[in-house]
């Protein structure tokens, strides 16, 4: 699978459409469709998030990436599949801030992963609290660009903490790469530092959740 | 020119770091925008409204913190502002641009560009230049800013839409950076007639954080070659945080003076790529600096110093191209304590440093 992994990569990263698709198809000769999402796709996306975080690979790649890869998953792992049920209750949301595009990437490439998640869009503190709750989360995403947002993830964990809603927080954006203390000091669970760091926390706390 | 030289103004001082040679001490610009609000007890909002707020805020600024530079930027939607769009503000950080003008690729097939002098924001800019070169003539450079056309939308269309855009529709491309250029032509050249001394070129986009070098050759730096072509006044052109160490000869083929670098990157290796084709301004983390004590702030700078001083080519600066409205004050005052300390050439202490940031 090594070998495939590397030419699916490949071809995403120069957004040869035909040849991942092509690649795809030809995984699915051999294993299940989420058997494809776990060893090909899921793998993929985390070298390409890797990359990024490096600096070998632009953002533009990382979002057509993993737009792509939601395409022929969606083919083939409907949101209705048993397959995308067991997993926790999760949302993903812009806190107070307007910048969609690392939302819209993580939400790609979560999905790309076999998740089903709510999208919340975008919204503020009390708001996003209610929601939670109402919802009965277990993992909450929280995407930032600017500062001012970052810090006001501090009161969305506290007054979560405050009703002891039992869900985690993990938080991404541009704030919490540049000051990698700063999502411990916002009271979050973890950060993710790419969107497919942020697929393999929440895979890691899967276990715990269930 | 070494320390034994009478003090230079902030003008000289660059002008002289510009020409890669080493002036009195390494030249200082604080890109400190909100903070003239804070000085002047106004909302960013109400801050922002006249152009005599501003410039009272600059001047302040200036003074205070002991920078090298006037930045009568107000904020980066000020633009979008001109094509049509709104500005939402914050009390505690810079002001965000709202809904896209652009909403579906359709309508840049009707778009029109705005022109400068037919619109208000732009205006109170201007006049804000106007009033700070009144104020300083040509002692302190006057850096004024302009969205480049490749990054301007981000703003007007979205980020998603527009990379969308970018590889799937090209002509649809084409004709929006028509567009833009001669927008932002007009838009560059209308502040250096008001006094800027020059252009900080914000060009995020073209940085290998946001697109690979090979597309950048294609759009971004054709772009910029067209645009800074018609600008009649030296540029720098800033990645506002974002990696460019595999582009820093490309960026310098567009004919700019000075690139803005990232934290993420080294300043010794960007210095080398440079190869005196073009000076670096930067680098220090400004998200980082909301929690520094003025202990960090110095070794921060000495960091900044060490790498890239030598030999001049280098304006010491944030990463972003403004300072957050978190950052205190006396992170701002540590952080001229520290070029005062150890910015003056020769910087001979540089052979015994070790780094402690």
């Amino acid at each position: 699978m090594d070998q495939q992994i590397a030419q699916f990569q490949e071809a995403l990263e120069s957004l040869d459409k035909l040849r991942a698709d092509a690649l795809f198809r030809e995984a699915l000769k051999e294993n299940t469709p989420i058997q494809v999402v776990e060893r090909l796709v899921v793998p993929t996306l985390v070298r390409v998030g890797q990359a990024w975080h490096d600096g070998t690979v632009a953002l533009s790649q990382v979002y057509m990436s993993g737009r792509f890869c939601e395409e022929l998953v969606e083919r083939v792992l409907p949101p209705s599949d048993p397959d995308r049920k067991h997993q926790p209750r999760s949302a993903i949301v812009v806190l107070s801030d307007y910048h969609m595009l690392g939302k819209r990437i993580v939400y790609s490439v979560m999905r790309a992963s076999g998740f089903e998640l709510f999208d919340y869009g975008r919204m503020d503190v009390d708001e996003l609290v209610e929601r939670v709750l109402a919802d009965k989360l277990r993992v909450l995403m929280i995407s930032v660009l600017i500062l001012p947002s970052a810090l006001k993830v501090r009161d969305v964990c506290a007054k979560l903490k405050a009703v002891g809603a039992p869900v985690k927080v993990l938080v991404g954006g541009a704030p919490f790469l540049f000051d990698e203390q700063m999502w411990r000091e916002v009271g979050a669970d973890a950060m993710g530092s790419s969107a497919a760091e942020a697929v393999s926390i929440v895979e890691g706390w899967m276990g715990e959740l269930q | 020119m070494n320390a034994m030289s009478p003090s230079m103004t902030s003008m000289q001082r660059t002008l002289t770091t510009l020409g890669q040679q080493e002036p009195d001490r390494v030249p200082l610009f604080l890109l400190t925008t909100m903070h003239g609000a804070k000085e002047l007890g106004l909302s960013i909002e109400e801050y922002f409204s006249r152009a005599e707020n501003v410039v009272a805020g600059q001047m302040r600024l200036l003074q205070k913190y002991r920078g090298d530079c006037l930045y009568p930027f107000f904020y980066a939607s000020i633009e979008t502002e001109a094509w049509g769009g709104s500005t939402l503000f914050l009390p505690d950080g810079p002001p965000l641009c709202g809904p896209p003008v652009i909403t579906c690729p359709e309508d840049i097939d009707t778009l029109q560009a705005p022109r400068v002098m037919e619109s208000p924001c732009l205006q109170r800019v201007l006049e804000t230049i106007r009033q700070l070169k009144e104020r300083v003539g040509d002692t302190v450079p006057i850096i004024a800013v302009a969205i480049s056309p490749f990054s301007l939308p981000v703003m007007q269309m979205g980020f998603d839409k527009y990379i969308e855009l970018i590889y799937e529709q090209p002509a649809r491309f084409e004709r929006l950076m028509d567009l833009n250029i001669g927008f932002t032509v007009e838009w560059a050249n209308a502040q250096l007639a008001a006094g800027a001394t020059a252009i900080c070129y914000f060009d995020p986009l073209s940085s290998t954080t946001n697109i690979p070098r090979e597309l950048y050759l294609t759009t971004g730096q054709q772009v910029a070659k067209r645009a800074i072509g018609q600008i009649k006044g030296p540029t720098a052109t800033h990645m506002a945080s974002g990696r460019c160490l595999p582009i820093v000869a490309d960026i310098a083929d567009t004919g700019t003076a000075v690139v803005g670098v990232s934290m993420l990157e080294d300043l010794g290796e960007l210095k080398a790529a440079a190869a005196k084709r073009v000076s670096l301004l930067g680098n220090l983390n400004g998200i980082e600096m909301r929690r520094w004590t003025p202990r960090d702030a110095e070794a921060h700078v000495k960091r900044a110093i060490a790498q890239a001083g030598r030999g001049g080519g280098f304006l010491l600066a944030d990463n972003h191209g403004e300072i957050p409205w978190q950052v205190p004050e006396e992170v701002l005052l540590a952080i001229g304590d520290a070029v005062e300390k150890w910015g003056r050439y020769p910087l001979d202490w540089v052979d015994s440093w070790t780094d402690t940031a």
